[in-house]
Parts: structure tokens; sequence; C-alpha cells
């Protein structure tokens, strides 16, 4: 008698996140959102400010070839308590670059539950939905949510304006300066990369190694890319 | 023949001195109080969330609301169904006191009533309100509630 094939499991899905602090609060976001990870100093060559924003989380531009990226502070942006961000991820197919204070770690979800209904304000535009790591709920971010068309509309305004009104844009001196051109919103930066209290997995490091360069992020990783499931598209996580 | 025919099951909860009702087959369970995780959001009446049975469920304390102040303490969490226009979501009320489930009529509200109260019901001498959960618990598309104290004043008006 021949036994019945066993059925065969469904592949668990998973995409690699990073955990990241802002403020002391735990968030997560696709590992395949964040193009670059750098020290704010590293980056501060490559800023301007922006004197007359209209935007209180957004008070310098980073100038990334012919584009411009939105330095967010990321305390600012959730309403959190002032702190001394020590890293930026450049996200992707984004115009952000996030102000962290510093990454957890690295690790896998399984699963991405939708925000509950019953959060129905801004939330809603910050998250893709909350994740369970280890016994503890985490927000997933939203790499689109940091800057909404509006406020990239309001920037690029006051961008114009400026432009036009006068050639003098005044860029940061960075070259010797005692302190990061990021500690705008009148926030303290201490100069010193915050480099996270659990150590890299291999596989992150491995995967960063060969793109290393001075100046590029902690873990490195500057340019490498994290393949990962769509992050704009939360159904192709398990929900 | 059961002696509930024309009775409606309900469950009572309380909070501080209060009692309020909701229908029975809007409770999922009742728990005892677990972490609950907070992140940045802008909905006020949600504390956070715990984590039952591997759902994220959301906390709302109702108590300001239905009685005017949050609560200091809390011991059980009742994990109701809140629905929405595609479909229903858990969420957890903190509650002081036991539940108890009865068997009672309801007097459906009147427009009189504040849009939280779906009913009145009757039950060893008191007078208790019946909860609409959609009316009370935050949503995509919000019910227009009275301000706490307005709500106080329409409750003691009708005792």
């Amino acid at each position: 008698m021949r036994l019945p094939a066993p059925a065969k499991s469904q592949p668990v899905r998973t995409e690699q996140i990073i955990l990241f602090r802002v403020s002391e609060q735990l968030f997560a976001i696709s590992s395949a959102s964040v193009k670059e990870v750098r020290s704010v100093d590293t980056l501060a060559s490559a800023t301007k400010e922006i004197a007359q924003a209209g935007l209180r989380k957004v008070r310098h531009i980073v100038q990334r070839g012919e584009h411009s990226l939105y330095v967010v502070n990321g305390a600012m942006h959730f309403g959190l308590p002032p702190f001394a961000p020590a890293l930026v991820f450049v996200l992707r197919r984004t115009r952000t670059a996030l102000l962290v204070d510093g990454i957890e770690k690295m690790t896998t979800m399984t699963r991405l539950q939708a925000l509950p209904q019953a959060f129905c304000n801004d939330e809603r535009d910050w998250y893709r939905g909350v994740t369970a790591i280890d016994q503890t709920v985490i927000p997933v971010v939203k790499p689109e949510g940091f800057l909404t068309p509006d406020e990239l509309f309001l920037l690029d305004s006051s961008l114009q304006a400026k432009d036009s009104a006068t050639s003098d844009f005044p860029v940061s001196d960075s070259a010797g300066a005692p302190r990061s051109v990021f500690e705008g919103g009148g926030l303290d930066s201490t100069l010193t990369t915050n480099f996270p209290s659990d150590p890299p997995s291999r596989e992150s490091i491995s995967a960063s190694s060969a793109d290393s360069e001075p100046g590029a992020a902690p873990f490195g990783f500057k340019g490498a890319d994290f393949p990962s499931p769509d992050p704009a598209n939360p159904a192709s996580l398990p929900q | 023949m059961s002696p509930h025919t024309d009775s409606e099951s309900f469950v009572l909860l309380r909070l501080a001195e209060r009692r309020f009702a909701v229908a029975a087959g809007d409770i999922a369970e009742l728990v005892a109080p677990s972490r609950i995780f907070r992140f940045p959001h802008h909905t006020k009446e949600i504390e956070g969330v715990i984590l039952r049975r591997g759902r994220i469920v959301p906390v709302c304390d109702v108590a300001a609301r239905l009685i005017g102040k949050s609560l200091l303490s809390r011991r059980f969490y009742l994990i109701a169904q809140r629905r929405y226009t595609n479909g229903t979501e858990w969420i957890a009320l903190p509650v002081t006191g036991d539940c108890e489930l009865i068997f009672a009529e309801m007097i459906p509200a009147s427009e009189a009533d504040l849009p939280h109260v779906l009913g009145w019901l009757s039950h060893d001498g008191d007078v208790i309100e019946v909860l609409n959960l959609n009316a009370l618990t935050p949503g995509p598309s919000p019910a227009i509630l009275p301000a706490p104290a307005q709500a106080l004043h329409a409750q003691e008006a009708l005792s």
C-alpha cells in the first residue's frame, strides 16, 4: 500500500527588517526600504540648511547628485521628546533622509498585521502595520509616510522661493565644524556614532562589506541591497 | 421552554462604581491585564495595544467618556468585537471589576439618548446603559460624541 505523498507546506514568507530607535521608542522598517545608513557626521558635508521651511521636522536637505533629499527629524515627526540623532537612513524611492538614534538590530518578520482600525488619525499614514518580535509589538513604518505630498509641495515651494530670492544659499561649512549640521530643531548632536548594542549578524556584515567605504554606515549598509518583498505592497506579506 | 425566550444576553461590566452592559454576542473574552505596548499615534482614546492569541489588540479606556475619569486601576480587559464597515476587530476595554452574564430585555435607546447608548435594561433594581461600541470607540469614521462633562450631565438627568 502506498502512502499518499505528504502535502507540501507553504514556505513562510518573511521580510528582513531593521529595528531602530527614535527617542528611545522602537520602530521597524523594511531593510529593502533603506538605501543607505550613514552617521550624521559623514553626511554633513552634503547638507544645506533650510531657513524657512515651514516644517519644523525638516531643517536640512542633502544634495545627492541631481536629487535633493529632505532630512526629517524622526522625533519631531512622531511627536517624541528631542534626542541626539546619530544615524541617517536614506530611504529608497522617497525623498526622505530620516534621522534616528541608532539601530537596535536586524531581524526577520514573518507576519505584518494591519494597523487596527481603532487607530484612525495620522498614524495610518505613518505605519504599514505592526508586528510582534520576541513578544514585543513594534510598529513598522511606512517610508513614504514621513513626508506627505502636501509637505513635499511646501518644502519644494520654500526652496524655489528661496532660490529665486537669492543665490546665497546658506551652505553648512562642515569642514572642521565642531558640530553636526543635523542638530537642527534645537537638538543636540553628540558627533559620535551610536553603535547598536547588539553586534550585527554575520549575514548583514557579509552582505555589506563589499560595498563599504569611508564614511559609510557603522554596519556598512551603504548601498547594500536587501532583497525582500516590496515594502510598498503589504499584501506581499501574510497579513 | 427556555426561561429566556424573550430576553437577550448581555455582559455587565463595571467601571468604578457604575455598571454598563454590552451585548454578549459582541464579547470575545475576559482576560487579566497584560503588558501594554505603546507607540506614537494621534488617536487619544487608544492607550496602546496588547498581544492576545497572536493578535494585536488596541486598548481603549472608555471610562473617561462614560464616567468622566480615566481608570486608575483595572482588573480585567473585556475583549469585545468592534464592527467596522469592512469587518470586525477586537478591542480591549479595561474594567475595574468582575463581569457578569445576564439575560434581560433591552429597551431601545431614544433619539434623546447619547450616541453610545444602544438601549437600557433593568437589572437588580438598577437601570443600566447598553453600550454601542461602534459609537463609543474610535474608528475610521468616528462618531461625533459629546464631551465627557456633557455626557455625565445627560446621564445624571436621566437617572
